[in-house]
């Protein structure tokens, strides 16, 4: 099969790699139809996270059909259309019985190389590194899905690939990233990122009651995106972002903030050059500015919601904000298996059509470039779907139609 | 290296497990720390601290001040860029010593840095303008700390010939009892266990093990239990004769709340080829404290959702070195794969031959490489 592969820092290939088989009793194949870019894959694509191997397959936003179920497999049949989790969990273990399904205990077997870095170690994560678990990912045209059982939910046939594929990641994990800051009716939300998953976290935010929503970015198309989903935008690269929110809550401040912004934020120049420099000599690995200017501008009491992809250590990051004014700090990589079924029943009841984030449908086996236009923004990128070759014919513009179902 | 002597550290005394295994109240109460193999002893490791302090303090001194340890031992004071050097030498040896869980090296080090140091002072007495008073005040002192650090670093080279000593825990998602059946049936060890190949109960709680050695050489030794609580505890050991001589306990305990079990595993064995074979296996990524976690792993998988969990990478194993891509294997890298799941709870064959999708018209231009 063709599959979208590492091998260095911004050097990715589509090449031949043998199909996958069943190498657990639990385990599914699956046939991708659609999958996804993810902004946390750009963290691998640029360097960032260690443990990477050149050859590994990349890729967590995925759905397809059943092609082969291994002998333990109950829930799922050959033919069902499912959507894929992107953390990998077993079901049986004290953390899966909890619902916190991305710290899975049994699901990472290099677990020992995420206690090296983390302490303790979560889930393995389909095309994540090595530390994730090394499992193959899904940008390819089939994968092996262990815990077939757990993870994958089926969807019914009237919905498109592009309105229930974000299930897999970013719907969900937008979602939990404002559900941590528990809102309460007329509450006020900022949230720093309005990349995809930015998008999903503003509509979330209105979903689960906020009243005002602030969206923090630079880029022009992502500011209009988050415009239309009833946010009021702030430009950080036009605008000081903590006067604005004060202002605009009476120097309060915002009940809650969310990172949606992670490891690689931007900011202001100075700032911005400062933390990128003390990356670049691996004094620091992770860039805070977007974490630091949330904590910064929470109200007192407030959470701070971290969802945004963090993999090591950063630099001066202020506790004494944090202890001095009782603020709450909430973070975790999304549990996604928790929140799939009830957001399809919001997708179902037409509360909300995750497809408005896709700016770019591709073939497979275009992947390469479409990284490099989603990393540069070029052509006001947002989120690419990516559809396994042959399956696709499209010319790399936006596109809303039902290619998809050539497959079935 | 006396086999013998080894011996005796498992069969006769001195070891952890030794105490244990005769004392139900030691049994409770055994050692459940992380240990080292070769730990030093705490005095050895104490003289190390001083010593690595020593060496920080007078290599700041001949560092910062090399002008002033001139004249204290006597030196030519244009030798000052020699004891700036010899300064950082110091403190890089101090350095080692805090760097290092068993300061070994670090201590040698020092012994080194003392021979130079003798010499040096040595070349001092031949200098026509020798100030000899300072000279042998100086020396003295040299060879008195000399003696120190050659006492310490053979009392950390000494520590590591007794023998590996491995332990582990992990909590496991079910009762002590289920968790100590399952265990107590020695043939179902080798499902979790990476080097086994198998178990045969001889009855009489008598059992003989087969195991894969370094370099995929088979060893093979029959072991006795020695104590045997259902529910907490089973002690285990190989009996004279063994190509590895080893031994065991297992201890179980209810987690609280009801969260199901937490178990601790203490081994000891007598590595092949004695601390040099120990070391060899080390290069090739066997760490004992590794492998045992690596193994409970496995354990609590099985125990858990039945059967060993892999990925794409660990086909071949999970130390670093043993990584593949996330990727599917080719059907030769799966017929070399360490841990298949046929070892596990379920069969693996049944669906091995099922790939009827494969046919059914694909992508075009997509090989099956297998």
């Amino acid at each position: 099969m063709k599959a979208n592969c590492w091998y260095g820092k911004t050097m990715l290939s589509v090449e031949e790699v043998p199909d996958p088989q069943i190498l657990n009793q639990q385990d599914a194949i699956v046939k991708i139809s659609s999958t996804a870019i993810c902004g946390s894959d750009l963290h691998l694509y640029n360097g960032f996270i260690p443990t990477m191997q050149r050859g590994d397959i990349l890729g967590h936003e995925f759905m397809g059909e059943v092609v082969e179920i291994g002998r333990e497999v109950r829930n799922l049949k050959v033919g069902d259309r499912v959507v894929v989790p992107f953390p990998i969990a077993c079901g049986k273990c004290f953390f899966c019985e909890g619902k916190m399904f991305s710290l899975c205990e049994n699901t990472n077997p290099n677990a020992w190389m995420a206690e090296k870095v983390f302490g303790h170690a979560g889930a393995g994560i389909f095309g994540y590194s090595h530390l994730t678990g090394g499992y193959a990912g899904g940008q390819a045209e089939y994968a092996r899905v262990p815990f077939a059982d757990v993870g994958p939910i089926k969807v019914p046939p009237e919905l498109t690939d592009e309105q229930v594929l974000f299930l897999s990641d970013v719907f969900p994990t937008g979602y939990m990233g404002v559900e941590m800051c528990d809102i309460k009716p007329g509450d006020t939300i900022a949230i720093w990122g309005c990349g995809p998953i930015g998008q999903f976290s503003i509509r979330s935010a209105f979903m689960l009651g906020a009243e005002r929503v602030f969206a923090i970015d630079q880029v022009p198309e992502r500011l209009r995106m988050a415009e239309a989903g009833g946010a009021e935008t702030i430009n950080y690269e036009e605008e000081n972002v903590y006067e604005v929110l004060m202002e605009k809550t009476g120097g309060r401040g915002p009940d809650a903030c969310v990172d949606d912004v992670g490891m690689e934020a931007h900011g202001p120049a100075a700032i911005f050059a400062y933390d990128r420099l003390k990356q670049a000599m691996m004094l620091q690995t992770d860039r805070p500015h977007a974490l630091r200017e949330a904590i910064m501008c929470c109200r007192n009491g407030g959470t701070v919601s971290v969802i945004g992809v963090y993999g090591g250590f950063m630099d001066k990051f202020p506790i004494g904000s944090v202890m001095q004014r009782s603020l709450t700090i909430k973070t975790g990589q999304a549990h996604v298996q928790r929140y799939m079924r009830p957001l399809l029943e919001r997708i179902q009841n037409g509360e909300i059509d995750p497809s408005f984030v896709v700016t770019h449908t591709m073939p497979l086996h275009e992947a390469p470039r479409a990284y490099d236009m989603f990393k540069n923004k070029e052509d006001n990128c947002i989120k690419v779907v990516l559809k396994p070759d042959g399956s696709w014919n499209g010319d790399g513009a936006a596109a809303k139609d039902d290619s998809y179902t050539v497959l079935h | 290296m006396s086999t013998t002597a080894q011996r005796r550290a498992i069969h006769g005394g001195g070891s952890s497990l030794d105490d244990a295994f005769g004392d139900d109240r030691q049994v409770t109460n055994y050692r459940t720390g992380r240990g080292e193999p070769g730990l030093p002893s705490s005095s050895a490791k104490r003289l190390a601290n001083g010593l690595g302090w020593f060496s920080i303090g007078l290599g700041l001194a001949e560092l910062l001040a090399p002008r002033a340890i001139a004249s204290i031992s006597g030196v030519s004071k244009e030798r000052t860029g020699l004891i700036r050097l010899y300064g950082l030498r110091e403190i890089a040896s101090g350095i080692t010593i805090f760097a290092q869980e068993k300061p070994t090296e670090g201590v040698w080090s020092r012994v080194a840095g003392d021979a130079l140091d003798l010499a040096s002072l040595g070349m001092a007495f031949t200098s026509p303008n020798a100030k000899t008073g300072r000279l042998a005040f100086a020396t003295a002192n040299v060879l008195a700390v000399t003696a120190l650090d050659v006492m310490c670093a053979r009392q950390l080279s000494a520590n590591g010939s007794q023998g590996i000593h491995a332990s582990g825990t992990c909590i496991v998602n079910r009762s002590p009892e289920e968790v100590y059946t399952f265990w107590r049936r020695f043939e179902n060890l080798p499902r979790f266990m990476r080097h086994l190949e198998s178990v045969e109960d001889l009855g009489g709680g008598r059992s003989r093990w087969r195991a894969r050695g370094p370099a995929g050489m088979e060893v093979q030794w029959e072991a006795t239990i020695v104590a045997d609580d259902p529910g907490r505890v089973i002690t285990w050991r190989s009996l004279e004769g063994s190509d590895v001589d080893n031994a065991g306990a297992v201890r179980f305990e209810r987690a609280p709340g009801g969260r199901g079990t937490i178990v601790k595993v203490n081994m000891e064995y007598m590595p092949i080829g004695g601390a040099l074979g120990a070391a060899v296996a080390k290069l090739f990524g066997e760490e004992p404290e590794q492998q045992m976690d690596d193994d409970l792993r496995r354990f609590k998988q099985v125990m858990e959702v039945g059967e060993v969990v892999v990925s794409e990478a660990t086909l071949m194993g999970t130390g670093y070195m043993e990584q593949r891509p996330g990727r599917p294997p080719t059907a030769s890298e799966l017929e070399r794969a360490d841990m298949l799941p046929s070892q596990t709870a379920t069969n693996f064959e049944s669906t091995r031959g099922s790939t009827s999708y494969r046919s059914e018209g694909g992508s075009e231009g997509r090989t099956t490489q297998r």
